[in-house]
């Protein structure tokens, strides 16, 4: 089979990737502008025998995606931030439980039901939104080709290291239309299956030196224990075995932190003399590009490092670029949330500074730009 | 009925022993309910490695520990919906939802409902103790009226839910009440809705004796059981009796049992019309 050209929109793009990536599972719940990428799944899915589900609410959307998962299928839910908000509660649930998951966030305006413009308002809630502080991991496309492809991305994390993956596109990325390729396949990933047999079989027994536990197929002789207690490698509760629990929270964290280089996707352009630097992400990332190219043409030496992955955060590439950049600018739709995140890095090597908007308006080339030839 | 398994033969088979002795307080219900699903498991001849324990949060949502069955022990309310997802997706697994009054009807009562409308093949065990009893004896959507509470100091101000009657109106087409008095007809009643195929609600009325039993002023688990005893009413019978006469009742039996279209049998038939013609979407 060859590949084909198609005009799609970015949540459109979103439901192929998915597909594309083996996903056979969604349940979601109606909002704006996520939508498309439920309906279009809900005429998708069966035909390539996979299931869609419009459940009661978010809350069941996220917990019959993780159900699905745990009965085999990859799964998926996409929504907006009122959505996010309310699947907080899934997310941890699954982080713990470690169950495989992709969760689409097409953002919109907040706080509360704010409005249905573009944002990048829910960059920490997708770090930090889930009490307990679960390490997730976070991707944000800021093209039409990225939604196919870091949606592909997303599932093979979800499935690589049982985890939810959040995939943060915006109102302006999710329903811009572009011509992409599709290609007739993509590179996917299988859960690892226990090499045990069934008598020995622990469901957390995460001895691999990658930390993360083979998963038993379910309705099998294989006893799976899966809790969102503290637990035991049996699943058994750890109530208060503090050792046992700090190791679970430890390992859950670090079956992220240390494979960072496979999961951290980087995007950099003109940055090798860059003395100024424009750390962008999503939607954002497009005008930013436009920007540094405005600039270079004035003789700034401006470059850009564009985070494809936002979550585990880009701390040793930040770090090596504000050692050598005069300024580190970081145009985001909020209020400066990864702009903390880069000064932090950054460790007072280099000024960081913001150009923020959130007004649902989109951040234009020319306002970078400008802001550019201020800082430098 | 098969073979009565004596609670030796049963715990070294069916109960993880590492995890025993329960939490569960002396004269609880939950024992009696647990012991009855697994018997009902073991009564449908179906292997036991195709049930999934779905389990809520509370004193009976850590039953699964105990088990040697699969499970999944997550969150507060959400088994309908986790139940849901898992079925739809794996349709050869018997979910078996664990929820309180409290976990199905209070946190959980839209998923509840929803499940029951779509009449999806799951079948779900309500403990009914009228009480939060992990949490210190709050008082649930099935407290009755005018019982004190930790949180209703001066008795419960708010209406009950008859959950049999919401089950019904919602959609579930298996829908019985049992006690835990009752044990040989909860057996049947369970193993009746694991066969059944579509949405099968058991409610079983249990003794908190921590708690309800001494708000409620029913006594010592003993004397609950004695209630259980003394206040059920056959299903059959309550017709005969006034809603007076029927006030602090508990009818048993089965109220509803229907064969109706499924849900996971409908979406995977239109998976076939899919996979066999070029339809398109109307």
């Amino acid at each position: 089979m060859e590949g084909k050209e198609a005009l799609m929109m970015g949540n459109e793009a979103c439901a192929e990737g998915a597909i594309a990536a083996g996903v056979r599972f969604f349940a979601g719940y109606p909002i704006t502008p996520a939508s498309e990428i439920a309906e279009i799944l809900s005429v998708r899915l069966p035909q390539v025998g996979g299931c869609f589900i419009q459940m009661e609410d978010e809350l069941g959307s996220i917990t019959a995606a993780t159900g699905a998962s745990i009965g085999g299928m990859k799964a998926l839910t996409a929504s907006s931030g009122p959505g996010l908000s309310l699947k907080q509660e899934g997310i941890g649930c699954a982080a713990i439980m470690e169950v495989p998951l992709v969760v689409i966030n097409v953002q919109r305006g907040g706080p509360g039901i704010g409005n249905i413009q573009p944002s990048q308002g829910d960059v920490m809630q997708a770090r930090w939104g889930s009490h307990g502080g679960a390490q997730l991991i976070a991707l944000a496309p800021s093209s039409v080709k990225e939604c196919f492809d870091l949606t592909v991305q997303a599932v093979n994390f979800a499935e690589r290291f049982r985890v939810p993956v959040l995939l943060l596109s915006d109102a302006s990325v999710g329903h811009m239309r572009e011509k992409i390729f599709i290609p007739p396949s993509v590179e996917t990933v299988e859960r690892k299956r226990p090499s045990v047999a069934p008598e020995s079989f622990e469901t957390y027994d995460a001895e691999d030196p990658d930390g993360v536990p083979p998963m038993a197929e379910i309705g099998t002789k294989y006893d799976s224990h899966y809790t969102s207690f503290m637990h035991h490698r049996s699943g058994l509760p750890a109530w208060t075995d503090l050792e046992v629990t700090d190791a679970l929270v430890r390992r859950l964290a670090n079956k992220i932190l240390h494979h960072r280089d496979e999961i951290i996707l980087l995007e950099g352009h003109q940055l090798e003399d860059a003395k100024i630097v424009v750390v962008a992400y999503g939607s954002t990332a497009r005008p930013a590009k436009a920007a540094v190219n405005m600039a270079r043409e004035k003789g700034i030496p401006a470059g850009l490092l564009k985070l494809m992955t936002l979550w585990p955060f880009a701390r040793d590439e930040i770090q090596r670029l504000s050692g050598r950049a005069r300024a580190i600018l970081v145009p985001e739709m909020n209020l400066g949330q990864m702009a903390g995140e880069v000064e932090r890095a950054a460790g007072g090597r280099c000024r960081v500074v913001g150009l923020n908007r959130v007004d649902g308006g989109l951040i234009t080339p020319e306002q970078i730009f400008a802001r550019l030839g201020e800082v430098f | 009925m098969p073979e009565f398994l004596s609670p030796a033969v049963l715990l070294e088979k069916y109960y993880r022993s590492k995890s025993l002795p329960t939490s569960w307080c002396p004269g609880c219900g939950i024992g009696t309910v647990v012991g009855g699903i697994v018997r009902a498991i073991l009564g449908t001849g179906i292997p036991p490695e195709r049930f999934v324990f779905v389990t809520g949060i509370g004193c009976y949502g850590g039953a699964g520990t105990y088990l040697r069955f699969s499970d999944i022990h997550a969150l507060h309310g959400r088994c309908p919906s986790y139940g849901t997802g898992l079925k739809l997706a794996n349709p050869s697994v018997y979910p078996i939802l664990l929820m309180g009054d409290g976990d199905a009807s209070a946190i959980g009562g839209n998923h509840l409902i929803h499940a029951a409308r779509r009449n999806i093949d799951l079948t779900a065990v309500v403990l009914n103790n009228h009480t939060y009893g992990m949490t210190g004896g709050q008082y649930s959507p099935t407290t009755p009226g005018g019982t004190p509470a930790s949180t209703a100091p001066y008795g419960m101000v708010e209406n009950s839910f008859d959950l049999c009657r919401l089950m019904q109106a919602a959609g579930a087409s298996f829908v019985a009440r049992t006690t835990v008095y009752h044990v040989t007809q909860m057996i049947g009643l369970i193993t009746r809705a694991i066969r059944h195929k579509g949405f099968s609600f058991v409610e079983v009325e249990s003794q908190c004796p921590t708690y309800f039993g001494r708000s409620g002023k029913i006594g010592t688990a003993v004397d609950m059981l004695k209630w259980q005893r003394d206040h059920s009413v056959p299903v059959e019978k309550a017709g005969e009796l006034s809603p007076e006469e029927l006030k602090g009742k508990i009818v048993t039996g089965v109220f509803i049992e229907e064969k109706r279209p499924e849900y996971v049998d409908a979406y995977y038939a239109l998976m076939d019309r899919l996979r066999e013609s070029a339809e398109t979407p109307k």
